[in-house]
């Protein structure tokens, strides 16, 4: 069913499987691997932002918690990579349940600033846990193995991590088109009359806030395995602001403009600091600023509708196979975060 | 009342000291159609969402059956088989009619959980959706995103989605609010159909649907009960007529 539906689109799906495959050989494999992790992350946070409508300025707890847990697995246990990302996952999705039950029955910028303050108390604890997490030395040195296969080649690692982030983006694609999914984009547009017709929405917003953090920790544990070391930035603010401005570059509720956003910053990053430049702010602030202003649904929202005017056919959200989401403005979205 | 199926006793609702519901007694009678009418700013639309869980009274009680429920949530409210409609067209506007109704009904089944599942698991309410959508006048409409259908489609898809919870009592704020003449018709016929079996309250401002459908009328002032009876009882009460009716009947 689900392969069916995927092959319904096969330009876009092959397009983006290709890239998958050939962006090793394309850019420098670990930058490969980041922009992969940043990605999946980037449609985690869409899950909840353009598809349920919350943004979420807490991320970084979930990413960041998930980088210890699974380094401290495979750095301690020295369990296969696949375990290690899996506990990760794990240990992200339980912190939400918590953070979510407490955050989900507020709405626009309360919701934000809650989970931005969950964050930071998340921030506070690893950065003072130092006999677990190593404090301001982070993890270091996480070993990277599947039963004896050596992968710590940047190169190998990308293949042998890219199943577990297709894995990722196949979740995602699939609460999105779900019935569920279905519940939470009527939550998004008009959550009094959700409730009208029956729906718990404190309850449905804390599922889709729990997925989304499970995911965000599968592309963070992979991120750590990925570099060999946890470090205190992942559970720092900063990475959450970062992950929200890939979605909103890419254009909210459009589930793939995360992947450009998260494509573009990490590409631009990195070029950034090979090069010396030290204001790398500067730059994807500027670039920010310009996308908000110029295109308001985001690079992929805007060429999405540019190719809808082109050819005529209406975006229909409802019915999954025509379009990819829909890029409304959730609660608190309207300006730049 | 011992038949009563919704009974407020002592309702009350305050906003920053402006008491928008200020001790209502309220007793809908099983099998009824109950009218709440009243000038603007009665209370009416506040009175509705206190009774539905979207606001949580200052003080007093509400009961369905004699369970208290006051407090609950709207969602709770609404299992409960307590199904509303909203005045201010209330819809999602992307989903298409279909959709809307498909997921009215899916409600009750708990399959809106499975997040690992397609959302074509949704397509088995598709046949009660379309023959909802048939009752309601929407069946050439069922396809089209809910946010371009003309107002009175709207209208008409806000009742139907009430409809397809297969509510007990079906509470309608202003049902004919903004309708051509032909559309005020089609939606009497509607609720004259969809009564039996079921308890109806109505917020409604035209009164020639009062009068056609109403079997006890509420009249509300100043978030108070003014008076209540039989439609023929009420229309010659002189306290009814000047502060409401007297206007709506020059109209007549």
């Amino acid at each position: 069913m689900i392969l069916s539906r995927l092959a319904a689109r096969p330009p876009l799906l092959a397009a983006g499987l290709f890239l998958a495959l050939a962006l090793p050989w394309m850019i420098y494999p670990p930058v490969a691997l980041d922009i992969a992790c940043w990605a999946l992350f980037a449609a985690a946070l869409d899950l909840l932002l353009g598809f349920t409508g919350l943004l979420s300025f807490g991320h970084a707890a979930f990413w960041g918690t998930a980088t210890y847990v699974s380094g401290l697995i495979a750095l301690r246990a020295g369990l296969p990579f696949p375990v290690a990302v899996a506990g990760g996952a794990l240990a992200a999705a339980l912190l939400s349940v918590p953070i979510g039950y407490l955050s989900v029955r507020l709405r626009g910028i309360y919701f934000a600033m809650v989970t931005l303050a969950f964050a930071q108390m998340v921030y506070f604890v690893v950065n003072q846990w130092r006999d677990v997490t190593g404090g301001e030395n982070g993890l270091q040195g996480v070993p990277r193995e599947l039963f004896g296969l050596d992968l710590s080649d940047s190169f190998v690692f990308y293949y042998a991590g890219l199943p577990l982030i297709l894995a990722g983006f196949l979740a995602v694609w699939r609460v999105v088109r779900s019935p569920f999914g279905r519940v939470l984009m009527s939550i998004r547009d008009n959550p009094a009359r959700a409730q009208a017709l029956g729906y718990p929405v404190q309850r449905y917003k804390l599922l889709a806030f729990v997925l989304s953090a499970g995911l965000s920790g599968l592309a963070g544990g992979l991120f750590a395995l990925g570099h060999g070391f946890a470090s205190l930035e992942s559970v720092y603010w900063t990475t959450s602001g970062q992950v929200v401005m890939m979605v909103v570059l890419g254009g909210i509720g459009t589930l793939w403009g995360g992947v450009i956003g998260a494509g573009l910053v990490v590409a631009l990053n990195d070029y950034l600091v090979t090069s010396g430049f030290d204001g790398i702010g500067i730059v994807t602030g500027t670039i920010f600023v310009l996308v908000v202003l110029v295109f308001r649904r985001g690079i992929w929202g805007t060429a999405r509708d540019l190719v809808h005017a082109r050819t005529g056919r209406r975006p229909d959200p409802g019915q999954g196979d025509a379009s990819d989401g829909t890029p409304a403005r959730p609660e608190g979205v309207g300006s730049p975060v | 009342m011992a038949d009563a199926v919704l009974s407020a006793r002592g309702l009350a609702k305050e906003f920053r000291g402006f008491r928008a519901v200020d001790g209502v007694d309220l007793d809908v009678a099983e099998g009824s159609v109950h009218a709440l009418v009243g000038p603007n700013g009665a209370g009416k639309t506040t009175l509705f969402n206190l009774l539905t869980g979207f606001l949580s009274p200052s003080a007093g009680r509400i009961t369905v059956s004699g369970h208290d429920i006051t407090g609950r949530r709207p969602e709770q409210v609404a299992r409960m088989g307590i199904a509303r409609s909203f005045q201010i067209t209330s819809l999602f506007p992307q989903m298409t009619p279909r959709e809307h109704v498909e997921l009215a009904l899916a409600g009750a089944t708990g399959i809106t959980w499975k997040f690992w599942r397609s959302d074509r698991l949704l397509d088995r309410f598709r046949d009660r959706a379309m023959e909802l959508l048939g009752q309601v006048g929407l069946t050439a409409h069922a396809g089209t995103p809910a946010g371009t259908l003309a107002y009175g489609h709207k209208r008409a898809l806000e009742l139907a989605l009430a409809l397809a919870l297969d509510p007990r009592v079906l509470l309608l704020d202003e049902p004919t609010a903004g309708m051509g003449v032909e559309d005020v018709e089609r939606t009497v016929e509607l609720v004259r159909k969809v009564r039996a079996g079921r308890t109806v309250v109505m917020v409604e401002h035209n009164m020639s649907v009062v009068s056609s459908l109403a079997d006890r009328v509420t009249v509300l002032q100043s978030g108070r009960v003014l008076v209540e009876g039989a439609y023929a009882e009420i229309r010659h009460d002189p306290r009814v007529i000047s502060a409401y009716l007297g206007d709506a009947h020059a109209e007549d």
